[in-house]
């Protein structure tokens, strides 16, 4: 799917992820900082990617702040920032869920 | 009525729904019930968030052996129907409706929930209702919307809503919610299902909230809506029974046993016949005095 | 080779500096010697002096120990005022052997080591851009941890001979009497300092408040100061205070806190009499006040309270709860007021509290002790050394030497965000197991399978989850996932000795 727009889900809180999503021609390109990025950094690439292709979105460029999320956390902010981007908050993708 | 067992429901601890921090931990303090907010903790930007991450963390996390409850947008709102299918996949045990104000509106929310059920896979009848009553109207409709679904589980009164809609708002000796408790209360046990007292915000208070829990306790409350977790060992002080509740209560499960063993249709302790209201208050005492830890598994007293 | 709790210990570091490996927690009966310092005489009237120039001008030449202590925490301007002054002199090669290093300290430090100033370091711990500067192997000679009884006990050996001790204290007379009391900068117990202005060989103190002479009550004597500079100001009031000082609101820390009293209360040693120790923290101050319903309420009163002090905690001794503080340092500024006024508070040095090599320390006295944690394995043994990259940011303090109370609790959450707490296997071992009794956590407690008594006595508490602790290591597991090992290089950085002098592990140069 064709990400229509730049959009952000999650907060700098401890425990969230901040995930921005936007248009990109170059497969999925992940720029993550994370105080974990040694132990759980392919982790938390691996959640992003898998459920961005979920939604089928193939190319678009990830920007993620990550205060120490567990893998559910990681997962709900990418389905919204997903569902965000294209535009499709209203009518949620269950099977991404 | 949604069950034949009743289960202790002292505490129901609200947690916001956008919030990973306490979503994560919202099972470590022992609450009988959690409810995950969707409604006024989240802010309308953030709906769609709120509800992918309550759905991964209940997919995901242990919480134990907690009742989970969702309280889900309006049915006047957009998001009131993703919420449904969207906790109903997640095999939410609770859905609870805020703002209900008439029988119809369950009736309508349970047509919403079996469709999701169906669309889901997931066992029909297996998501459970609770109503929130926020109004004039719904106090008053109280004892139908409590009726109105073998879903239902419980009735809660939501004063903040409720004291707004009366023309009033909350004072400390809580006179102004007089009516409206025993009316939701009074519908929640016609129908056989929990009631559920209304949350206390002020955490400074802590002898106004003893003095409100005690209150509703002795009105015949199962229990009360929470903010913050400290308040969760406090509630349960409150319900925790007495010594003297539970030594009468065991006399009166050892008359039980000993009519069984007999064969007696007729319990009687001390040469007088034991009628049920007392037995069903005995197992509640001896309930409570299990989730208090004053006795174990068998009834036997802890020694302390 | 490797030690008794299964670290790998690089043979050539442990040659070199002839050390042995850490073998058990029981110290014996051996009889030991200890050393003296030497002693320039005079009659006292020339020790002030205008400058810590020439002060340093006097004492200090390559190659030698200097040491400061710790009592001014982040509020410390003595450090930084002599460092700047050794390095701009030249001086090369010098050991430093602070009580601990704290933030304030951290630039001064690694600039030190760059001008080759100092090239060795001895320390309790080190924090932040310090802990990351060693970590990456930026010090040629690898830092010796030791906790407050072991540089005590490293002291009167003289495994640390402190040549030059340059203590800040917020009062002196011009002959030296001085306490840590009464002036600007205060802080209450001098502890730490004690054991340096006894051993050195030159002791220099600094001050911003000279007293007239005889000052009193004296900690530092007469008999011991060579040097006394006036100085404008020796700390900053407002950051002495560590950690927090106001009650936690924090849900989870207040149910760890309310488990750790369970724990306490239903345990055999909460009788009459007893003495505890808490540390400092959000989380042990709320133990103190949970401590103080239950004290209340069964009518039990302690002997004493040990180690570094809080407000809550001398407001006990105020109330009677407590009939003893021993005190090796002030947490807050009302502790420290507290040691002022109450002549039930008693400042000790580091020796008397937790020196291992002893005719009796207090932490051999103690019934009850609440340790934080920032790893704790299914062995029971804690890190509170590295983080979970791998990188020096702690410091041992009492630790090890308080450990050796009869019930050891360490209070810890099961998860920090994404890190576990409980892992199979510590990144530093600081506090062998074998010390370690009880760990309590948000989701339920852990028992050493070795204490079968507190199996009984503890197994079965209302409300209390009992898991053994491979249980709660696959629980923390299950929820942040599992972590990619840490990568090090061959590089020692820094070895951590055993409060016996013994090494229990060392610490390897990060690969980043």
């Amino acid at each position: 799917m064709e990400i229509k727009q730049t959009a952000l889900a999650g907060t700098l809180e401890s425990s969230d992820i901040q995930i921005m999503l936007s248009k990109g021609t170059d497969g999925i390109t992940i720029d993550l900082e994370s105080d974990v990025e040694k132990q759980f950094g392919d982790q938390i690439r691996k959640v992003i990617t898998d459920t961005l292709a979920e939604f089928d979105i193939d190319n678009g460029k990830v920007k993620a702040v990550d205060k120490g999320a567990l893998d559910c956390v990681i997962k709900a902010r990418t389905i919204a920032v997903a569902q965000r981007a294209l535009q499709t908050q209203d009518q949620p993708a269950w099977e991404a869920f | 009525m949604a069950e034949t067992e009743e289960r202790l429901r002292r505490t129901m601890m609200f947690v916001p729904g956008n919030n990973p921090a306490m979503v994560k931990d919202a099972g470590i303090y022992g609450a009988d019930s959690i409810m995950f907010d969707l409604e006024d903790a989240v802010s309308m930007a953030e709906k769609d968030a709120a509800r992918a991450l309550v759905y991964e963390a209940l997919k995901s996390q242990d919480y134990g052996n907690a009742e989970l409850v969702v309280r889900i947008n309006g049915d006047d709102t957009p998001y009131y129907h993703n919420d449904i299918k969207a906790m109903v996949k997640a095999g939410i045990d609770v859905i609870r409706l805020p703002k209900t104000e008439t029988a119809d509106m369950i009736k309508t929310l349970e047509a919403d929930v079996l469709a999701a059920e169906k669309e889901f896979g997931r066992e029909e009848g297996s998501t459970h209702l609770m109503a929130a009553i926020e109004s004039a109207k719904g106090v008053l409709n109280a004892p139908a919307i409590a009726a109105a679904s073998d879903r239902m589980i419980g009735i809660a009164l939501s004063a903040e809503d409720y004291t707004t809609d009366m023309k009033t708002h909350r004072y400390p000796d809580g006179a102004e919610l007089e009516f409206a408790r025993n009316m939701v209360l009074h519908a929640a046990r016609a129908a056989g299902i929990a009631a559920f007292d209304t949350v206390f915000t002020n955490m400074d208070d802590t002898e106004g909230f003893y003095r409100e829990t005690r209150y509703i306790h002795q009105l015949g409350f199962d229990g009360k809506s929470l903010v913050n977790p400290r308040q969760i060992a406090m509630v349960n002080e409150v319900y925790q029974p007495t010594a003297k509740e539970i030594a009468n209560a065991k006399n009166v499960i050892n008359a039980i046993e000993e009519a069984r063993i007999k064969g007696s249709g007729v319990i009687s302790m001390n040469g007088q016949m034991v009628d049920r209201p007392v037995v069903l208050r005995a197992q509640r005492v001896m309930r409570l005095a299990k989730a208090s830890h004053l006795v174990d598994e068998e009834g036997n007293t802890i020694e302390k | 080779m490797k030690n008794n709790v299964n670290r790998e210990l690089p043979d050539d570091v442990m040659a070199a500096l002839d050390y042995k490996p850490y073998e058990t927690t029981n110290i014996g009966n051996p009889d030991i010697q200890r050393v003296a310092p030497s002693v320039h005489v005079q009659t006292g009237d020339d020790k002030l002096v205008d400058s810590i120039e020439d002060v340093v001008k006097a004492t200090v030449k390559d190659g030698m120990t200097i040491s400061f202590h710790h009592h001014f925490r982040n509020g410390d301007f003595v450090f930084n005022k002599v460092m700047r002054v050794i390095i701009d002199a030249g001086i090369k090669n010098l050991t430093l052997a602070p009580s601990s290093l704290t933030g304030v300290m951290n630039d001064m430090v690694i600039e030190a080591i760059k001008a080759g100033t100092v090239t060795n370091i001895t320390s309790s711990g080190m924090r932040g851009s310090l802990g990351d500067f060693v970590s990456h192997g930026n010090l040629k000679n690898p830092v010796i941890f030791r906790s407050h009884g072991d540089r005590a006990r490293a002291i009167e050996h003289g495994d640390i001979k402190i040549d030059v001790a340059f203590l800040g204290v917020p009062n002196a007379d011009k002959l030296g009497n001085a306490n840590g009391m009464d002036g600007k900068a205060v802080f209450g117990s001098l502890g730490y300092a004690l054991m340096d202005a006894q051993y050195a060989n030159k002791v220099v103190l600094l001050t911003d408040n000279l007293m007239p002479y005889p000052n009193t009550p004296a900690s530092i004597k007469q008999t011991q100061v060579d040097y006394v500079v006036q100085v404008d100001q020796v700390g900053d009031p407002d950051k002495i205070g560590s950690g927090a000082t106001r009650f936690t609101k924090d849900p989870k820390e207040l149910k760890i806190a309310s488990t750790v009293n369970d724990v306490i209360v239903n345990s055999p040693y909460f009788k009459d009499g007893f003495s505890f120790q808490t540390g400092s923290g959000g989380a042990a101050l709320a133990v103190t006040r949970y401590l103080r319903q239950a004290m209340i309420d069964n009518k039990i009163k302690a002997s004493f309270a040990l180690g570094g002090i809080t407000k809550p905690t001398t407001d006990l001794l105020k109330e009677g709860l407590i009939d003893r503080v021993m005190d090796v340092q002030d947490f807050d500024k009302g502790a420290a007021d507290s040691m002022h006024t109450n002549p039930k508070q008693q400042e000790i040095d580091a020796s008397w509290y937790a020196d291992p090599d002893n005719k009796g320390a207090m932490v051999d006295q103690l019934d009850v002790v609440i340790l934080s944690a920032l790893e704790i394995d299914t062995k029971f043994n804690v890190n509170v050394m590295t983080g979970s990259d791998g990188v020096i940011r702690g410091a041992v303090g009492g630790h090890q030497d308080a450990a050796t109370a009869k019930l050891t609790i360490i209070s810890a959450p099961l998860v920090r965000g994404r890190i576990a707490t409980v892992v199979p296997d510590v990144t530093t071992v600081v506090t062998p197991g074998d010390s370690i009794d009880v760990l309590v956590t948000e989701y339920g407690i852990a028992i050493n399978p070795k204490r079968k008594d507190l199996q009984e006595s503890l197994g079965h508490l209302a409300g209390v989850p009992v898991y053994t602790i491979d249980e709660l290591q696959k629980m923390a597991a299950a929820k942040v996932g599992t972590p990619k090992p840490l990568e090090f290089t061959d590089r020692t950085v820094a070895l951590v000795e055993y409060r016996d002098g013994s090494v229990i592990d060392a610490i390897h140069e990060v690969k980043d």
